[in-house]
């Protein structure tokens, strides 16, 4: 790639026209995975769109009274009833591991081996904690207020289908971000990105192109996540 | 077709013009962006031909598993031309059975056979060889691709054993019914179904993905996305479709199957049966119908896509002559694509809508046939005045044309709400999707595969065994469905284990009769495919190199058939696109895609 050069490509609209009716490649300078997760992220957005515009479609019909969240979702703490406590807390981890994982794609691309795999362990830590907060949601709402799939005592039963199932699936999606979270840090700390050893299962080499990578994905879904927050706990 | 490359225009220089000999630069062609892809290369028989990252062997394996559940789905059909063509004969069949039938007929037709066909078979085969690249460019997730489609297709076919046998829903799987007592398979049956379903979406997804990775981000030097066969446009746009269209499905699975494992409400309203109140409430099995023609209707352009790009490429081969239009055609796929996510809820004329929404729906359902009457007119004048060789792939590509019209043309009926009322749950309806998703596009199947049989096997398949196989087919087809139109015109409903002694059946006992003895003929013809098949791949006369002198790059390749890594040390240079057949002024027939025009100087080659 060392014969092209970017900067000599032409600039905006006439960029865009010059790209898409180029050869090689239409997004010019992107790596193969990089775009792949970018249209992987698009496909998934339509998932978590479909499952927000059913639960907007259920609670909209509904002719039981819908749940009032900040009830449900509320914790006591010292005696005084907070609304969304435990809430605000998961989403300021889960986005201050966001900045964690920016921070290690940065170190990442100057190939500074330590902190990156720092700021990743960082960043898996907080997914992780967010993920252990959740287990704690459901088992309060589940154990303690009787909250289920199948019905509730505050109102429409739409409502723990809904919230089991939209919250379940985000939570699936950070365990397995969390999951690669760990094997990129140990990769990143054995150094597989500086000196080329192969990967386990496919036995290609890789570069920190791949932390960037994570990263997107990473990213994806705390911005799904403010979404989810936004129709189950704030509407 | 000039048009501006990289400011630097590709000179062609015709004989009467050029003073001096033409020089080709350097810089006609841009620098390599790429490096050159490493490749797995495998060392035993197992990572060779079984667990294999090679796209070409993966796409093999994908068509062969295609075609294996696609026998079953013929099978599956023949029992039911049976109990309706014979009621009082053949009574192996009971209602529970039929229904049954009727569901994994469709569903493996639509999604396990042409889906994963043209998109896992021909798009891993045919992509990495036409736009000029060593493999997909993620093999390893392509290789799961093809494992994850296998899983699916081995739930599905374990949905057969379980205790109440298969889904009998439908292909549609409409709720309340699909999961109520009462429904064929409603125990295990459709639960295997739901969960083969997710798995083949997930499947689909890691294939997908590399489809549109490669298309747009690894082709060679030249290759311009106006520059590839129209093919691969039908593929990319296909591929694209069923990227965005395939989460509305695997919503709706995920869903119904917790309505039917942990008793959630999501599709299912409040139900007495029995004199007896279950304990669902206050769900919508509208919600479903929405979800699932979200992905079903441009589930027919996914099928229907790569056929219009394969068909084109067929005809513009065995004519001799270039597309015509070629940017219109390519114009077309995508603008067909992109309407195709707008017309869902015609398939929901009768669920129950706002008027409004109905006339929405209709509108933009009409609008397609636009862009797809472009694309017929196109394909009838790239035939005319061309050298039509009356070969095998171009007969079932005149077919296709003639059986996508005539399926086309009973979609315009059923687009209009007025007429879709009475027409809709007809055999009409049967005889309209069959014709336009099913024949039309097996058309071009059976076409392709003669026309790439060569290159992948080196050999010919049996031109008579061939020959054969289209009339019977072509002609079957229509003994098959022709008849059907009439019997939803007198009002036949479709989904009836039997009719019994309806007004309307005076008629329709002889005609239902005489569609099962046509499709058990055309049903047999298909197996003498499959032996021309399998015989052909070691006894076939062997095939020169390039037989059809087409122009793509996946011809010419330096071994014949292409081998891992497809095109040997270097990759070829694209100069023109693949049409450049009779081109005036060139002693040359055709010239392929990685001819300079300095070796070809009398050519007046259109610009690309």
């Amino acid at each position: 790639m060392s014969q092209f050069d970017l900067s000599k490509l032409p600039q905006g609209s006439k960029g865009f026209m010059h790209d898409w009716a180029s050869d090689q490649r239409a997004f010019k300078g992107v790596p193969w995975g990089k775009a792949m997760m970018w249209i992987f992220l698009l496909s998934d957005t339509f998932i978590f769109s479909c499952f927000l515009i059913a639960l907007m479609t259920a609670r909209a019909s509904t002719t039981v009274d819908w749940p009032y969240p900040s009830e449900v979702f509320g914790l006591t703490v010292f005696g005084t009833s907070v609304p969304l406590l435990l809430i605000a807390i998961m989403t300021f981890v889960l986005i201050t591991s966001s900045g964690t994982m920016a921070i290690a794609v940065k170190y990442g691309y100057e190939k500074n081996r330590k902190l990156c795999g720092w700021f990743l362990l960082a960043t898996a830590i907080g997914g992780l904690t967010f993920v252990g907060m959740q287990a704690f949601e459901w088992s309060k709402l589940i154990f303690h207020d009787g909250v289920r799939p199948w019905g509730n005592p505050f109102g429409a039963e739409q409502f723990g289908a809904f919230f089991f199932m939209v919250t379940g699936f985000h939570g699936t999606h950070v365990s397995i971000g969390v999951i690669f979270l760990f094997i990129f840090s140990r990769k990143v700390f054995r150094g597989d990105f500086d000196t080329g050893r192969r990967g386990y299962f496919t036995s290609m080499k890789s570069d920190y192109e791949a932390i960037e990578i994570l990263g997107l994905y990473w990213h994806f879904v705390d911005l799904v996540w403010v979404f989810i927050f936004a129709f189950f706990y704030l509407w | 077709m000039s048009d501006d490359y990289r400011d630097n225009k590709i000179e062609t220089k015709s004989a009467d013009s050029s003073s001096g000999s033409y020089v080709p630069s350097a810089d006609t062609i841009p620098a390599q962006e790429i490096p050159d892809q490493e490749l797995y290369h495998a060392k035993s028989f197992w990572t060779k031909w079984v667990f294999c990252q090679d796209a070409k062997v993966i796409g093999v394996q994908y068509a062969l598993t295609a075609t294996a559940i696609g026998f079953i789905g013929l099978i599956l059909s023949w029992g039911m031309r049976l109990q309706l063509g014979f009621p009082e004969t053949f009574s192996f069949l009971g209602p529970a059975t039929y229904y049954q039938s009727v569901t994994m007929h469709g569903m493996i037709m639509v999604i396990y056979l042409l889906t994963a066909l043209f998109l896992g078979g021909f798009g891993n085969y045919l992509i990495p060889l036409m736009v000029g690249a060593r493999d997909m460019v993620f093999p390893y997730v392509n290789m799961v691709s093809f494992w994850m489609f296998l899983v699916a297709v081995l739930v599905l076919i374990a949905s057969f054993f379980v205790p109440g046998g298969p889904t009998g829903a439908g292909w549609t799987l409409y709720p309340p019914q699909a999961i109520l007592p009462g429904t064929p398979g409603s125990e295990m049956g459709i639960v295997l179904m739901l969960v083969s379903l997710s798995l083949f979406v997930i499947g689909f997804t890691m294939g997908g993905l590399n489809y549109v990775i490669t298309i747009l981000q690894s082709r060679t030097r030249g290759m311009t996305l106006m520059r590839m066969p129209l093919t691969i446009w039908g593929i990319f746009t296909a591929t694209v479709l069923a990227l965005l269209a395939f989460p509305a499905l695997f919503v709706a699975c995920i869903m119904m199957t917790l309505d039917n494992l942990l008793g959630t409400s999501f599709f299912m309203p409040e139900i007495f049966t029995m004199g007896e109140k279950l304990d669902y409430a206050g769900g919508s099995p509208i919600l479903f119908q929405h979800l699932f023609w979200f992905f079903g209707h441009p589930e027919v352009y996914i099928v229907a896509l790569p056929a219009f790009g394969i068909v084109s490429d067929l005809i513009s081969v065995h004519a001799r002559k270039n597309v015509f239009g070629y940017r219109m055609m390519v114009w077309a796929i995508v603008i067909i694509g992109a309407l195709s996510f707008i017309v869902w809820a015609h398939h929901m004329y009768v669920s129950g809508m706002n008027p409004w929404f109905g006339f929405f729906f209709a509108t933009t359902t009409l609008i397609i046939a636009v862009p797809t009457a472009i694309k017929v007119y196109n394909w009838v004048l790239t035939l005319w005045r061309g050298n039509i060789h009356l070969t095998i792939p171009m007969l079932f590509s005149l077919g296709f044309i003639v059986t996508f019209v005539n399926g086309g043309i009973t979609g315009l009926f059923l687009g209009n709400v007025i007429i879709d009322v009475p027409l809709s749950d007809t055999y009409f309806v049967v005889a309209h999707f069959h014709m336009v998703m099913g024949i039309a596009p097996l058309m071009v199947v059976f076409g392709a595969i003669y026309h790439w049989y060569p290159l992948i096997t080196g050999r010919h398949l049996n031109q008579t065994l061939g020959k054969i196989h289209f009339w019977v087919t072509f002609v079957g087809a229509y003994a098959i469905y022709f008849p059907m139109h009439y019997l939803g015109f007198i009002g036949v409903p479709r989904r009836y284990f039997e009719m019994y002694d309806s007004p309307y059946m005076t008629s329709g006992v002889g005609l239902n009769q005489f569609i099962t003895v046509a499709a058990l003929v055309v049903g047999f013809t298909q197996i003498l495919f499959l032996y021309n098949i399998f015989t052909s791949w070691y006894k076939g006369e062997k095939s020169e190199r390039n037989p059809w002198k087409a122009n793509s790059l996946e011809w010419h390749t330096p071994d014949y058939p292409p081998t891992h890594g497809n095109f040997g040390k270097e990759l070829p240079v694209v100069y023109r696109w693949p049409y450049d057949f009779s081109v005036p002024g060139s002693d040359k027939e055709y010239i392929p895609q990685h001819v300079s025009p300095s070796e070809v100087p009398a050519a007046k080659a259109e610009q690309t």
